[in-house]
């Protein structure tokens, strides 16, 4: 079974942001970027799969700038086979991405997608469902646990209130969260084996998806700030605050 | 139009965030109609036809909407969809699973975790954990929208008089099935709606510590317990216990970090809490940078005598 795994270039999680002084969004000039933190340990699950004997070959794509080149190498370091990248400049929504890996899934003939649950960027949270609709496939989100057998997977899902087992029927889409796997380290012989493996770049006009946002961003803000706090002392102090000042006890 | 929202339920219990889900939908649209699907949810239904302002609910009734699985959720949602303006879901793990769905099935954006309503087609979000807040428009004809339930003070429970009436259930693709449900049990109040929160991180050291410091402060004040992703990774706490951009987003009106350092995905589940209590014995720990009351002291002895004087 031939797995494709979607693969986000998002500011490196660790980075506080800016908001640009005009107002147009976030200031990402010359600031860290890494693999979308969900993503990695979507392309883990594909390659433990893959060591399992369940999948034949992993195929990680990314869509965005041609730098999202350098996502794909790690993803091919932690053990994805080829890498495929969709080329645009242009802002791609969630909408815009899942027509552009439905369109990748059918030229490749993949029977599972992996995709991180949400890109710590836009929090949006909706790639995977969008795609499992498109292509008329079931889905499994916020994955702690997936388990193949046969024509169908059985994933455990992390939900509100404790955790759902459910049975997809493949081929299907899966969304991962932080506890399905812990990712592991990529080493350096396999970031140079990762140099040779081959990624094919495609354009949206190639695979015949018009990428333009659906939705227009008028302005990005600071959050409204928190009014300066106080130390106390003790604890009594703290909690005759709250009793008298804060009235919240 | 009119607005759609679609209730999150366990066939016996209409959940909280459709209460909140409604309020953002009125303020979408005058008309909110609630769609209820599930099976044997007549009580349900009964239940949304009193929240306050909505005018009609629409209740679908068969088996394969019993456990609200995606596929047979979204495909109910679509097949009323093109009578609506806007089609409202809680961001809630229900909420997010479905309305995506929807969205790309009706070719159309979905506006994720809205906060604030401008007017009908024009919503506030927050991206990058929280750090930014995103005005978005939309173009598209139906808007297909998540709502985080902390941005919107829930409609009365009772008070309103809709109708209820019954709709025909989309036949099952049998795309999947429900195997089980291990809930994590709690007689505490859930997480998303207390009024007051104390939550643990990495500082409490164990599951045991964790327990026994944590319990009785919870006990005492009669509030839900939460937790860091630090401690929910080190096994201190179960997974749904997770506060922050990974986890649950909250907003109660007392928030207690004890042992939370503060990492920036931590703050984006719990910075719109009204009050903010922070321990840490690190008065150098981010966490105090949002506190409005901070205690630098050791957690051990500063929470059991915080239990003592409440």
């Amino acid at each position: 079974m031939k797995v494709l795994v979607a693969v986000k270039r998002v500011v490196d999680y660790n980075v506080k942001v800016r908001v640009k002084s005009d107002g147009s969004g976030i200031d990402t000039a010359g600031v860290k970027m890494s693999m979308n933190p969900f993503d990695e340990i979507a392309v883990e699950e594909a390659v433990r799969l893959k060591e399992k004997g369940a999948a034949t070959e992993i195929v990680a794509v990314s869509c965005g700038v041609a730098a999202c080149g350098e996502t794909l190498r790690t993803a091919m370091a932690i053990g994805a086979d080829r890498g495929v990248l969709v080329e645009s400049e242009a802002e791609l929504q969630p909408l815009a991405v899942a027509k552009l890996l439905k369109a990748v899934v059918e030229k490749e003939g993949a029977q599972l997608v992996i995709l991180g649950k949400q890109a710590i960027d836009d929090d949006s949270n909706q790639t995977g469902q969008m795609l499992a609709a498109l292509l008329g496939w079931s889905q499994a989100t916020f994955a702690s646990k997936v388990e193949l057998d046969g024509t169908q997977a059985k994933v455990t899902r992390e939900v509100d209130g404790g955790l759902e087992t459910i049975a997809v029927k493949l081929p299907a889409v899966i969304t991962t969260d932080l506890r399905l796997n812990e990712p592991r380290y990529v080493t350096l012989p396999n970031i140079m084996k990762a140099k040779k493996k081959p990624i094919d770049t495609l354009k949206p006009e190639e695979l015949g998806v018009d990428v333009s946002p659906r939705l227009k961003t008028l302005k990005v803000a600071e959050p409204p700030k928190r009014g300066a706090g106080v130390k106390v002392p003790d604890v009594g102090t703290l909690v005759d605050r709250l009793k008298t000042e804060a009235k919240v006890i | 139009m009119t607005a759609l929202v679609i209730a999150e339920h366990d066939n016996q219990v209409l959940k909280p965030s459709t209460l909140n889900t409604i309020a953002a939908a009125l303020l979408c649209d005058p008309q909110v109609h609630v769609l209820v699907a599930g099976q044997n949810c007549a009580a349900v239904a009964q239940a949304a036809a009193q929240a306050a302002g909505v005018s009609k609910v629409l209740c679908a009734d068969a088996p394969q909407l019993a456990a609200g699985l995606a596929e047979a959720s979204a495909a109910q949602v679509l097949a009323l969809a093109p009578s609506y303006s806007h089609i409202l879901a809680p961001a809630t793990a229900f909420g997010k699973n479905i309305a995506p769905r929807v969205a790309a099935l009706l070719d159309v954006a979905q506006v994720s975790d809205i906060i604030h309503v401008h007017s009908p087609d024009t919503f506030d979000r927050p991206i990058y954990a929280g750090n930014a807040i995103a005005t978005v428009q939309s173009s598209d004809k139906i808007k297909v929208i998540t709502v985080r339930t902390t941005g919107f003070d829930p409609v009365a429970a009772t008070g309103g008089t809709a109708e209820v009436s019954s709709v025909d259930a989309v036949a099952d693709a049998g795309l999947s099935s429900l195997v089980g449900r291990e809930t994590t049990k709690s007689e505490r109040p859930e997480l998303t709606a207390a009024k007051i929160i104390v939550s643990g991180g990495r500082g409490l050291g164990s599951k045991e510590n964790f327990e026994a410091v944590m319990t009785p402060l919870a006990d005492k004040l009669g509030a839900a317990m939460g937790a860091s992703r630090a401690a929910v990774d080190a096994g201190y706490a179960p997974n749904d216990w997770q506060v922050g951009q990974t986890g649950k987003i909250v907003a109660p009106q007392l928030y207690v970090a004890v042992g939370i350092s503060g990492a920036i995905q931590h703050l984006a589940g719990m910075k719109d809490s009204k009050v903010i209590v922070a321990i840490n014995k690190d008065e150098e720990a981010p966490i105090f940078g949002v506190a409005d009351y901070g205690l630098v002291a050791d957690l051990f002895t500063a929470v059991p005598e915080m239990v003592k004087q409440i």
